[in-house]
């Protein structure tokens, strides 16, 4: 039957197939999970030096002068160098860590094998989708070692400075330039993996697995493979016509009469605003391309280890759906001082409010399902938790931020800093946490160890509300984002304890990522053996050895007869029915 | 009983002799599945494009329109008959059982040829607007010309390799059941293509 042998693959047993250029979708979710690995201590580093620039502005430190030469003359950090440290803190958090280790990592490797896949449908695909975000990372990365340095321009790459070239700073000219390469080659990736996931979860379903016997997870993924479809697809059209605004002259977001460091341009007619526009079309569904798949994971998550089905599976599903929904209809509200027309932007407002409600929906479900539960307190599950109280507490700043009115103010402030990073960034980062521990003894076949794993949970969930809670109070009093200091501004003279407060609190959990990483290391050389079904769970990659064989079910032809969440079952031996049961 | 406690001796060499959880079916449902998603991406990036246009279209004065080449029209043509060609392959490859195949290479071969017509063409009609000195830069209509010309030509270019592919496996007599698949999503690629380009041309005829 050669239908199936274009595509199917045995085991290849070269170093090179087996590890690097596999196909199989479990060493491809390893792979991707260890470039966010390896991005997010990047990214975290980053953050570091920042938060020590913006308390220490005047430090000589010999190390940056020896890193970057033109940006620390004599050790001392230049703003121009800050900018650049945020734009590539901001870019690699936000693509190869938030948006590859959730939908990439945990996805690939789960996906199949928890609707009863032997591999992703089209496994080539799946192997040229992580090698083009892994050479986009590397082009991006290269954006540090060019002549002017990386780009200045933040995450958002706002034109027109991002469409004029090495005018508009020294990062703006080769580095801006590798930044909208790597955002192109990494839009390519994430629609082949969406194209991926998409036909996966739609055709190789096994019988029994219908729609709503999947667990979480996968309608998570599902739904974020929608979204960077539809999403990624725009931000590469953005990204080609600024990089033909910059190569070959054209002018779509650069308007006339630009005067820059005082030379006028020879530009007319675009707009910057277009180029908001198409980015925050893209922009603000990425929010949930980061944020689903950990929703998903926290909900499977709670309910294993509180032994009970996770309440109101259906309304879970359809708020998953209506957060995907709206995501696309909301992006104006990243725009709100845009001058954009004030009825515009409460229509804008209004449907950033309607994401409220299916928010709302899954948190209420969430402590429903831990009400009166026998809660197992695995690291895991402390993740997870740990991952429902960030999004309610990012969250809530979001109904504030959704306010024209508030926004206008709050904007450009801390304010907007504290609430992405709680919401987008460590939420999501506890949902992969959550997903590591949980996950650790089905493929790696050994068991992470809960002592180290609980210091970390504590000590990171001390340390990132004590980072970014005070953000908040400093947006109120109007501290400005996107500056490296604040040594000309007389009335942040008093809030400047409080910044060193959060740069010490930023050193302390970033340091104790240390623990996770030897817990991670150790668990993988010498940690106990996994038994298959550590966590007494119910869906499919639990009724397979630990690690699971090349081809997931051995040969199996699989029939699922239950739903995903059959915990405390009445009446049953085991206080849990495996998907796969016949009975 | 968890599946492994069944599952004896060592794993499998190959998912071949599962076969998709023993449907062979489902992997080509997956390849039509997953070209339909293919197009929701592409429909989704010329729909940035064409909005783009609009709006930078209704900012400023300085829209200057141009007359498209004529030679766009003979491209239309061939791809509209490039696209006819390969559904009538497809159909002799299915409905003859005698000599589909060969009809069915006939087809394919003149499908081929005419897509690379329809590159041809493109190429020509880039060459007679910048002999008349419209080139990318010089107004926002020709920026977007250009644009939407190219992007539709590199994912032409990306269909008429895929049908060089069938083409290559027709010749080597190597077109069986397995690569019927192929055929069809190259088909379905490809009138989406068609489509896609009597959209494009129908926006710079109007708003152009």
């Amino acid at each position: 039957m050669a239908s199936h042998a274009t595509h199917v693959h045995t085991p290849p047993s070269g170093f090179i197939r087996k590890y690097i250029f596999s196909m199989d979708h479990k060493v491809i979710g390893i792979q991707y999970y260890f470039l966010a690995l390896f991005s997010v201590f990047v990214g975290m580093t980053l953050s570091v030096l920042m938060r020590f620039h913006m308390v220490y502005p005047d430090a000589k430190v010999g190390f940056f002068e020896t890193l970057w030469p033109t940006g620390a003359p004599g050790g001392v950090m230049t703003p121009e160098l800050y900018l650049s440290l945020m734009t590539m803190h901001g870019t690699i958090m936000v693509f190869f860590v938030l948006t590859t280790a959730p939908q990439g990592g945990f996805g690939n490797y789960f996906l199949p094998i928890q609707i009863g896949a032997e591999d992703m449908a089209f496994p080539f695909l799946n192997m040229l989708s992580f090698w083009t975000t892994f050479v986009a990372l590397m082009v991006l990365m290269a954006a540090f070692f060019v002549q002017g340095g990386a780009p200045l321009g933040g995450w958002t790459a706002y034109a027109p400075l991002s469409a004029l070239g090495e005018i508009a700073g020294p990062g703006q000219g080769k580095g801006m330039n590798l930044w909208i390469i790597s955002i192109a080659l990494f839009c390519g990736a994430s629609l082949m993996g969406a194209i991926n996931f998409i036909s996966t979860l739609i055709d190789l379903r096994v019988p029994g697995m219908t729609l709503m016997r999947m667990p979480l997870t996968c309608w998570a993924w599902f739904v974020t493979a929608i979204l960077s479809l539809l999403g990624f697809a725009v931000l590469l059209a953005a990204g080609v016509l600024l990089l033909m605004d910059r190569m070959v002259g054209t002018s779509f977001f650069l308007p006339a009469g630009l005067v820059v460091n005082d030379q006028i341009l020879n530009h007319k007619g675009g707009s910057p605003l277009l180029w908001q526009h198409l980015f925050w079309f893209f922009g603000h569904p990425e929010v949930y391309i980061a944020i689903l798949p950990g929703m998903g994971l926290a909900s499977n998550i709670l309910s294993v280890f509180a032994r009970k089905t996770i309440f109101g599976y259906r309304a879970m599903v359809y708020a998953i759906l209506g957060i995907g929904f709206l995501g696309f209809v909301v992006w104006g509200h990243h725009m709100f001082i845009s001058g954009m027309n004030p009825y515009t932007a409460i229509a804008f407002s209004v449907m950033t409010m309607a994401i409220g409600v299916p928010s709302a929906i899954k948190t209420f479900n969430w402590i429903g399902t831990l009400w009166g539960a026998q809660i197992r307190l695995t690291t895991a599950m402390l993740f997870a938790l740990g991952f429902v109280s960030l999004f309610v507490s990012g969250g809530i700043s979001g109904i504030f931020l959704g306010q024209p009115g508030l926004d206008l103010y709050l904007h450009d402030t801390y304010f907007v800093v504290g609430h992405f990073h709680m919401i987008m960034g460590v939420a999501a980062i506890f949902g992969m946490f959550a997903g590591t521990f949980f996950w650790f003894p089905k493929a790696s076949g050994r068991m992470m160890n809960e002592t180290l794993g609980k210091i970390h949970f504590y000590a990171t969930f001390i340390g990132v509300y004590a980072i970014f809670t005070p953000m908040h109070v400093l947006g109120i009093i109007g501290n400005p984002r996107r500056y490296a200091d604040y040594k000309e501004f007389e009335f942040m003279g008093p809030a400047m304890s409080v910044h060193t407060f959060m740069t010490y609190a930023a050193i302390f959990t970033a340091a104790v990522q240390i623990i996770f990483v030897i817990n991670l290391i150790w668990s993988m050389m010498k940690g106990a053996k996994a038994p298959d079904n550590p966590w007494e769970a119910t869906s499919l990659e639990w009724s397979i050895p630990s690690p699971p064989p090349f081809d997931n079910f051995g040969g199996k032809h699989l029939t699922v007869h239950h739903g995903p969440y059959e915990y405390g079952v009445p009446g049953k031996a085991k206080d849990y029915v495996m998907q796969i049961d016949p009975e | 009983m968890a599946l492994s406690e069944t599952l004896q001796g060592p794993p499998p060499t190959s998912v071949e002799a599962s076969g998709w959880g023993g449907d062979p079916g489902k992997q080509r449902r997956a390849s039509i599945t997953g070209v339909y998603v293919l197009f929701a991406a592409i429909t989704m990036l010329f729909a940035a494009f064409t909005s783009a246009m609009v709006v930078r279209r209704g900012l400023g004065d300085d829209w200057t329109g141009f007359p498209l080449p004529g030679i766009l029209w003979v491209s239309t043509a061939f791809i509209l008959l490039s696209s006819v060609a390969l559904e009538l392959a497809q159909r002799a490859l299915i409905h003859s059982a005698k000599d589909g195949r060969q009809q069915f290479a006939r087809l394919w071969s003149l499908g081929t040829l005419l897509g690379l017509l329809f590159l041809g063409s493109q190429y020509m009609a880039w060459r007679q607007l910048q002999a008349a000195g419209v080139y990318v830069s010089s107004s926002p209509g020709s920026s977007f010309f250009y644009l939407l010309t190219v992007a539709h030509a590199v994912h032409v270019l990306g269909g008429v390799a895929a049908l060089l592919y069938i083409e290559a496996q027709a010749l080597l007599l190597q077109l069986g059941p397995a690569k019927r698949t192929a055929v069809e999503v190259c088909r379905l690629y490809w009138h989406f293509l068609a489509g896609l380009w009597v959209y494009l041309i129908l926006v710079l005829k109007i708003w152009g």
